[in-house]
């Protein structure tokens, strides 16, 4: 039996929700306003997923780091295992917003991408 | 014969002119520029964006694009729709000095050590915040390397890619210290805890969640740094339990041995040039004082964004870049009665301060004091209640928006009713 207490971040209402998994693998959530924080509970419960951003090294002196981040959400659990992998990456050729840094990262099904430009836009 | 050669040159002269391009600032020139005016966008570092240049967390433009992007995409989406506009752009470009005239203001401009005078009928302020250092929180102790404040830590991590240290204690629970909570310890640094000295937290409720209890890192409330130790590189910090005063408890000390402190406690709108004019501030929101349409009480003066007030969305940055924009671009001088804004010591505060009575509707943006659960907002206008909203939880990290009508009022007044 697991027994968790959590804040519910759908919603600025912040409900602290107490989640009980009983051995047939029910949820039993109590503390939630509304139905979404019955969702949330179930989700951080049985598949916790999260958005990671992070830097990756360039071979350009003009940003010696690209910001990157997974496309979607990816499981919680794989976040160090993802992290470890961008550490070891080396950005080569100019990169757009929104352009493919690694495919399918770890077989997650999620592909990294880049959010900046990595030429050196000069305006003015 | 020596001669003389003197060169006129010409001044340029501007309608609108934007100080700062960041959110507020890429908004308000982009915004003027729609609504017909000339317009001039300052900025003093080489890129735009602002500080979102280096917030490469997500989370960033929900209201605005109802996406959960980063602050450099977020950015980066204003940028290509300056690039559409017809804006004149001044980069690595510093505003000196600037000089009310009879119709509208000169500013002396500094850039590559050149000086340039320009012309503009009407300025819109988007200066940003800066954030309170720890020099601005007293702690005893010696001088050593290891202590930055929240946002240099996000430049040298995320831009420079150099880690400030290994063994990190955060000193306040702003949004950017939790976000480098988690950032740190992604890049394999241990954070031991963050320190609070009020009651409650200061940053959003998803970054406590997702960027400590994530990761398991402490939470102390109602407790703060009060020495530093270490001759050359941080060693250690002595934490205090703090009373309600947020004064330090004697006996309550505790000694962390870390070789980084970052302090998170709190940003200040940036006015400095506004109060060389004497815009008057609001003592509330450290910003100036101003009406429905963004302008201070200085006729032809208008600010936006975080040097209005420190929003936590940046969604709200750029709505009020936007606003400012339009109304520096079309709005003409108003003989209109302006009258103030009151609220109760129930709220931080309210902006605009001012109205002036000449519109239907008005948008506030406001602040609780403190945490309510179940309040009732009203608004009234002398005796009769012209507007309620009932909240469920009113935090104050969480700024609130209203929309008002303000049809033939005489004086607007904020009351908080709050049950239990």
């Amino acid at each position: 039996m697991i027994d968790k207490t959590f804040t519910c971040i759908v919603c600025p209402n912040g409900c602290k929700l107490n989640a009980t998994v009983l051995e047939d693998n029910k949820l039993v959530v109590t503390g939630n306003k509304c139905i979404k924080g019955i969702d949330f509970a179930n989700n951080e419960i049985f598949n916790p997923k999260r958005m990671l951003t992070t830097t990756v090294k360039t071979t350009f002196n003009s940003m010696p780091y690209l910001p990157v981040r997974t496309e979607s959400e990816i499981p919680k659990e794989k976040v160090f295992q993802v992290m470890n992998v961008l550490r070891t990456t080396v950005i080569k050729r100019q990169l757009k917003v929104g352009d493919i840094v690694i495919e399918n990262v770890l077989d997650t099904g999620i592909n990294v991408i880049a959010t900046m430009n990595t030429e050196e836009k000069r305006y003015g | 014969m020596k001669t003389a050669i003197f060169f006129w040159v010409k001044k340029m002269k501007y309608d609108v002119t934007v100080i700062g391009a960041g959110p507020a600032g890429l908004a308000a020139a982009i915004s003027a520029d729609k609504n017909g005016a000339k317009v001039l966008l300052i900025e003093r570092e080489d890129k735009l964006g602002g500080v979102l240049k280096q917030c490469i967390h997500d989370g960033f433009g929900l209201i605005k694009y109802g996406e959960k992007l980063s602050g450099c995409e977020y950015a980066n989406r204003s940028i290509d729709e300056l690039m559409k506009r017809d804006v004149s752009l001044k980069l690595r470009t510093f505003v000196s000095k600037v000089t009310k005239k009879k119709d509208g203001f000169n500013l002396l401009l500094s850039s590559s050590g050149k000086l340039e005078n320009i012309e503009t009928k009407k300025i819109i302020f988007a200066t940003g915040c800066r954030e309170r250092t720890p020099k601005q929180v007293a702690i005893h102790g010696s001088r050593p390397a290891g202590v930055f404040t929240a946002g240099l830590a996000q430049y040298y991590l995320n831009v420079n890619g150099q880690m400030p240290g290994r063994k990190c204690v955060i000193l306040g629970s702003g949004d950017i210290g939790l976000i480098m909570a988690r950032r740190l310890t992604l890049e394999g640094a241990s954070v031991l805890g963050v320190y609070e000295a009020k009651d409650s937290p200061s940053g959003l409720t998803r970054n406590i969640y997702q960027c400590l209890e994530d990761f398991d890192i402490p939470l102390y409330l109602s407790h703060t740094v009060t020495r530093l130790h270490g001759r050359n590189r941080l060693e250690g910090v002595t934490i205090s339990k703090v009373d309600e005063k947020m004064e330090p408890i004697n006996g309550t000390e505790e000694y962390v041995s870390c070789d980084t402190l970052i302090v998170s406690v709190g940003l200040i709108p940036e006015n400095e040039l506004p109060k060389t004019l004497d815009v008057p501030m609001s003592k509330y929101t450290k910003g100036a004082i101003v009406n429905q349409y963004y302008e201070t009480l200085v006729n032809g003066i208008y600010a936006c964004g975080n040097a209005l007030h420190v929003n936590d969305l940046v969604d709200y940055v750029s709505e009020s870049g936007e606003e400012a924009g339009k109304f520096a671009a079309i709005r003409d001088k108003s003989d209109a009665e302006t009258i103030d804004v009151n609220f109760t010591s129930d709220f931080g505060y309210v902006v605009p301060q001012k109205i002036v009575k000449d519109s239907e509707t008005a948008t506030f943006y406001f602040r609780t004091s403190r945490i309510r659960e179940n309040a009732v907002v009203k608004v009234y206008n002398k005796d009769e209640e012209i507007f309620r909203k009932k909240y469920l939880n009113l935090k104050p990290p969480e700024m609130e928006k209203i929309k008002v009508n303000i049809e033939d009022v005489s004086e607007i007044r904020f009351v908080m009713e709050v049950s239990k």
